[in-house]
């Protein structure tokens, strides 16, 4: 990896909802520009690690950092402080979300959807946003439905709604939390190949999939999670073919 | 079965000259009438509004992470919702007798922005105003809390990814949403609310009622009166009814592809379509959802 500070970078992260562990001690560094892959069967704690990324789960112990600065706290001196409500938003800020269920606002048009996050949190002059909107949604494919509501849209154009809401607020790292597992078979090819555009034009990207193909394809790098921990981690090319631990076969074996 | 007893209904009631139909037309449109009919009106409004606004804020601190803040709204809750709205107004009326003097301003510090008299301050429909008002906020708590637990929580969850603090995630995001859940309930309440303001009449404010049993204990017409009040009520609550629907439908927006139409543009394109049958085939009668956004 280059010297440049990681753009995300784990140590030893451990989650747990009461009594159950679902992370156990997560090392993880994506660089700059980075695809990561994280793929694994379900229940393995790929998704709550992403929600942890940008403190919609809180972490229990270890350290997470975002571009150098911790998430959710603050270090002064040897103290760790617990961050505000409001400085956790702002960070937030900086991180694009795509989640499973699209989430898309179902009382705004999809331009409004896009247009929300800069507007409101950032507060941009609206006629700028609203023509980086545009262009966000003909990126996607979409420009011609920009005043259609979520639920006309198919999901796949939802989805797509979904990514271009999240660029729009131009963070510096995007997460996708199985961005194509709630979709028809044949609309997960689109939204594949929005990500995939993106990730040739340099966003950093942790992808939660189970898309073996674009992992291979697109991915800098493949990691496979299981009961909270990383098990194989390397280029997904090599992964995939060479699979070195049995669970990391058998899954593999499912899926291919 | 049901119009045989529905036809000797009517007969019996429009042929009862106990029912004194002709008092009814006479006072109908009295001015006391009217005037208390206003007031009425009027209470239903303000308590409404009070209501509302201190649901919403109610319901936003109940789902505060802070203690002290959850907990005040259900303690405002339990006390409201666990004492008759009767014994509220009266405790209103009476507020004087605990609080002899009210003072605005900003506690232990002595600044002071006003002072009055309470008896003076608070009349008999602010007293009623109050009462309605604080009372219905820990109803209306309780609706809009259902209507924001009926908001996916996908949603809070994208609207924090935006960076959106909690706020404007309820504000922007939640409520809106969460309308569609409410409207329902505080139609009911608003229309529940027009009458219970007759309750009012009890710490003498002048509203409907008041006024129509002023007026039978004057003429000793009391049935026909309280026809006049009831005919009344009935007027408003239809008025009520019909609004609630528009409202439903301005908040059901965005969840369904296309909205049913309403009943005049059923009526419309029922007309239009018996004028056109001999001309050309018939217009289609569900108009498309988009032409209403």
């Amino acid at each position: 990896m280059s010297a440049a500070v990681p753009m995300v970078k784990s140590e030893g992260v451990h989650k747990s909802f009461g009594r159950l562990e679902v992370l156990r001690g997560i090392d993880m560094e994506v660089a700059p520009k980075e695809v990561v892959v994280i793929i694994g069967p379900s229940g393995s704690g790929k998704s709550t690690f992403l929600r942890c990324i940008n403190h919609l789960e809180k972490i229990n112990a270890g350290r997470l950092s975002v571009d150098g600065e911790l998430v959710g706290y603050r270090q002064r001196g040897d103290k760790i402080h617990e961050l505000h409500d409001k400085d956790v938003a702002r960070k937030r800020a900086e991180i694009g979300m795509v989640f499973q269920r699209f989430n898309l606002f179902p009382h705004m048009t999809a331009i409004e959807n896009v247009m929300v996050g800069p507007v409101q949190v950032k507060r941009e002059n609206k006629t700028d946003v609203r023509q980086r909107a545009q262009r966000l949604l003909d990126r996607v494919g979409l420009g011609h439905r920009c005043d259609a509501h979520p639920a006309q849209l198919s999901g796949g154009q939802q989805q797509r709604v979904a990514i271009a809401r999240a660029l729009c607020m131009q963070p510096k790292l995007m997460l996708f939390d199985e961005p194509t597992s709630a979709l028809d078979p044949e609309l997960v090819g689109e939204v594949l190949d929005v990500m995939r555009e993106l990730a040739t034009s340099g966003m950093t990207m942790i992808v939660v999939t189970h898309e073996i193909g674009f992992a291979r394809e697109v991915g800098d790098a493949l990691v496979f999670m299981d009961e909270g921990v990383i098990l194989e981690a390397g280029a997904p090319k090599e992964v995939v073919a060479n699979p070195q631990h049995e669970r990391t076969q058998q899954f593999l074996s499912k899926v291919l | 079965m049901v119009l045989v007893v529905l036809a000797a209904a009517i007969k019996s009631v429009a042929t009862n000259p106990r029912f004194e139909w002709h008092v009814v037309r006479q006072y109908f449109t009295n001015s006391a009438i009217l005037a208390g009919l206003r007031i009425t009106l009027e209470l239903t409004v303000i308590a409404m509004a009070m209501g509302i606004v201190i649901g919403v804020v109610l319901a936003v601190m109940r789902r505060s992470p802070v203690p002290v803040v959850s907990g005040t709204a259900w303690a405002y809750i339990w006390f409201f919702r666990g004492t008759p709205v009767l014994v509220q107004l009266l405790f209103w009326e009476f507020i004087s007798a605990l609080y002899p003097k009210i003072v605005l301003g900003i506690p232990f510090i002595g600044v002071t922005f006003y002072h009055g008299n309470a008896n003076a301050l608070i009349t008999a429909f602010t007293a009623a105003a109050l009462g309605l008002g604080l009372n219905e906020g820990a109803y209306m708590a309780e609706i809009v809390r259902a209507g924001i637990l009926s908001v996916e929580e996908g949603q809070t969850e994208a609207a924090q990814s935006l960076g959106m603090s909690r706020l404007k995630t309820m504000r922007l995001i939640v409520l809106p949403q969460a309308m569609k859940v409410i409207i329902p309930p505080t139609g009911n309440e608003t229309i529940s609310m027009l009458k219970t303001t007759s309750l009012a009449s009890v710490i003498s404010v002048r509203d409907l009622l008041f006024n129509a049993q002023i007026i039978y204990a004057r003429t000793f017409k009391t049935i026909p009166l309280l026809i006049v009040a009831s005919i009344w009520y009935l007027i408003v609550t239809s008025i009520l009814t019909f609004g609630q629907y528009y409202l439903e439908r301005y908040f059901g927006k965005g969840t369904s592809r296309s909205l049913p139409p309403t009943p005049f543009q059923r009526l419309r394109a029922l007309f239009r379509r018996n004028l056109t049958t001999f001309h050309q085939p018939p217009a289609p009668i569900i108009t498309s959802g988009t032409e209403h956004r």
